[in-house]
């Protein structure tokens, strides 16, 4: 089967492309570098089938950081290419072009976001440029569909560009040739808008601002979550608590009661503590937490595709860029929010090997997935706002001073920041839409059968008498060291499997609200959960993930005890 | 007269002389459109020896101030 690869420069829309082509479902977002692995689908051209792959974006052929370095790899297995370039960008998206030309695969050259070229006052001569590049040249509007079925029709017309291998002096020159010819310029002058989107990357007025939109979004995202759970969740888990009732009835006591309802509470199912598959087991995904990682992708979503984030990652470089890495590491703390794994995957975006080990180690280390804040908002949510302040302030605290410390004692370059501020760009409703349900199944997906597996295993070890026997031997650690009740060992070690599961576990054993907040930030801390761990041991290799392990540890057993110092006094 | 557009300030103009550091990074600088000849606004310094934020065919790109000690530039 012929392999078709997708190239271009990183937020051309390779990704928009893609799904049209496909019809598959991919995440896209304005800013560059949301594709950071490739993806698949399949396409008929006539009667032949073709495999067609989408590349993270790239800059030139000559990679500078692992997305990049996927991309090129690519390359080498293609039967044809299609170069997304950027209609409005053209002439420095023509450097990846030329060096396309150069190399022995067939070309597909497709103009993006070519409706955009009349707003921005840029005439290109479309049928100039075909001939100066000499492969065929399609206009297309990824977002609307519009010239994709003449992409298809040119795929079969794709030719070796058959230009010499030259170097990159000759190249822009060429490229000053090929622009003159084809393309003209209208000049535009600056207007309000422009200014008013200035004035988000400026200092002064861009960090005021920053401060406002991530309060609003927090916001947003807690009154969506809460009003999602009063009006929907809650009312259907009332209906269906009767039928799980018939069904603790008609099971009787045993070990399938304990498996499937759980311990019965008062007489009665508490969804909370109860830890069976069809009670807990089903409450905390659908009934907690899946309203606030709704809340949440839907936030990051609007974040993404506005081009805010950039932005975000300019303002906040001083910061970043003192704990080792720079503005881009905001992205995965931003995908860390919702997800470890996803914000795992998008250090790849930085360039070396010390900011990938820092900003994953730290985001394992201080990043709360969404799953887990949400039940870190139910558990001390009822004592008050500043107990989860409290969690929040410690884990900003241990990002930051991990940080200075890491980028001290981790060998390595901490390149600067470099990066593409894309325009501001309207949201499409249904893309958001699109992308968060893309998300939430994601979501669903990949927690469901981890929490089914983490209630059975939660009963079938107490049933063994191994939970009571972790929590004898953990014992001086979690009660002498930070001050919990013997019986949270066990939800500490549940929530390597899933800390909202292991939150969840914590109600049951009546603590104080400092003893909760040490618990919660431990839990944080320690360690991430099994599936980050397999992203991380994937990314950073065995070593360094060994090593990150260990000042995970450290961290916990630090911060954990300093808190039972202060907030417990000995 | 030629200077680092580091030296410049938030809302001048100029045009890129010359490109100083290693060829990856002259290359990187091209290839997002920063290149000799090109005319070129500050958007924005940040303090503390924060990254600059440049527009260039209307395009913004932000710079770590390293890398824009070695982007030279003459003001018109």
């Amino acid at each position: 089967m012929k392999k078709i690869v997708l190239m271009g420069n990183p937020n051309v829309g390779k990704s928009v492309v893609f799904a049209r082509l496909t019809g598959a479902q991919v995440i896209s977002s304005n800013y560059p570098g949301t594709t950071i692995d490739y993806s698949k689908g399949r396409l008929r051209i006539d009667t032949e089938r073709a495999e067609i792959i989408d590349a993270p974006g790239t800059y030139s052929l000559e990679p500078s950081n692992k997305a990049e370095e996927v991309a090129v790899e690519l390359l080498h297995d293609a039967d044809i290419v299609i170069n997304v370039v950027d209609a409005t960008n053209l002439e420095r998206n023509l450097y990846l072009t030329l060096e396309l030309l150069e190399q022995d695969v067939p070309v597909v050259v497709a103009l993006n976001m070519w409706d955009e070229t009349a707003h921005e006052g840029i005439a290109i001569d479309r049928e100039q440029l075909e001939e100066m590049l000499g492969v065929p040249t399609v206009p297309t509007v990824a977002l609307t569909g519009e010239g994709f079925r003449d992409l298809v029709v040119a795929l079969p017309d794709a030719r070796q560009g058959g230009r010499l291998p030259a170097g990159e002096e000759s190249r822009w020159v060429d490229i000053g040739h090929i622009i003159r010819a084809v393309q003209q310029v209208e000049h535009r002058h600056h207007t309000l808008w422009d200014r008013l989107a200035d004035a988000t990357i400026m200092p002064a007025s861009g960090i005021p601002i920053a401060i406002v939109v991530l309060l609003a979004s927090f916001w947003l995202i807690q009154v969506i979550g809460e009003s999602f759970i009063t009006i929907l969740m809650d009312p259907l888990f009332e209906m269906y608590r009767p039928l799980a009732m018939d069904l603790s009835e008609w099971l009787g006591p045993g070990m399938l009661h304990d498996i499937l309802v759980g311990q019965l509470i008062d007489g009665g199912i508490d969804y909370e503590q109860s830890m069976g598959m069809l009670t807990t087991g089903l409450y905390v995904p659908f009934g907690i937490v899946l309203p606030y990682i709704a809340a949440f992708y839907l936030l990051l979503s609007l974040l993404e595709d506005s081009g805010y984030l950039p932005r975000l990652a300019t303002l906040t470089d001083n910061v970043f860029h003192r704990l080792g890495m720079h503005g881009y590491g905001i992205v995965p703390v931003f995908m860390g929010l919702g997800c470890n794994v996803p914000g795992m995957l998008a250090t790849r975006n930085l360039e070396t090997r010390k900011q990938r080990f820092i900003a994953s180690t730290l985001l394992a280390i201080a990043v709360p997935c969404m799953a887990q804040t949400a039940m870190i908002f139910g558990i001390l949510g009822p004592h008050g706002l500043r107990y989860i302040l409290l969690v929040v302030g410690v884990l900003v605290a241990t990002y930051v001073s991990a940080g200075l410390l890491l980028t001290r004692v981790v060998a390595g370059e901490s390149p600067e920041i470099f990066m593409e501020i894309p325009p501001y760009r309207r949201p499409s409703l249904a893309a958001i839409g699109k992308k968060t349900w893309m998300r939430v199944r994601g979501f669903l997906g990949e927690a469901i059968p981890f929490l089914f597996f983490g209630v059975l295993l939660v009963n079938m070890l107490y049933s063994a008498g191994i939970l009571q026997w972790l929590g004898d031997v953990f014992t001086p650690f979690t009660h002498g060291w930070l001050g919990l009740p013997s019986e949270a060992t066990t939800a500490l070690l549940i929530g390597f499997l899933r800390k909202d599961l292991a939150i969840g576990m914590l109600l049951s054993l009546d603590m104080s609200a400092m003893q909760l907040v040490i618990a919660a930030v431990v839990l944080t801390i320690y360690f991430p959960c099994v599936a980050t761990f397999a992203v991380m041991l994937r990314e950073l290799g065995l070593r360094d993930m060994l090593k990150a392990a260990v000042i995970m540890l450290a961290a916990a057993t630090l911060v954990g005890g300093l808190l039972h110092l202060i907030l417990l006094g000995v | 007269m030629e200077q680092p557009i580091a030296d410049l300030e938030t809302g001048d103009t100029a045009t890129i002389t010359r490109l100083g550091g290693g060829r990856g990074c002259q290359r990187r600088l091209r290839t997002m459109g920063i290149r000799e000849g090109k005319h070129v606004r500050v958007v924005t310094k940040h303090p503390f020896v924060g990254p600059l934020v440049v527009e260039v065919d209307g395009r913004k790109t932000t710079i770590g101030r390293g890398m824009s000690q070695r982007i030279f530039v003459t003001t018109s």
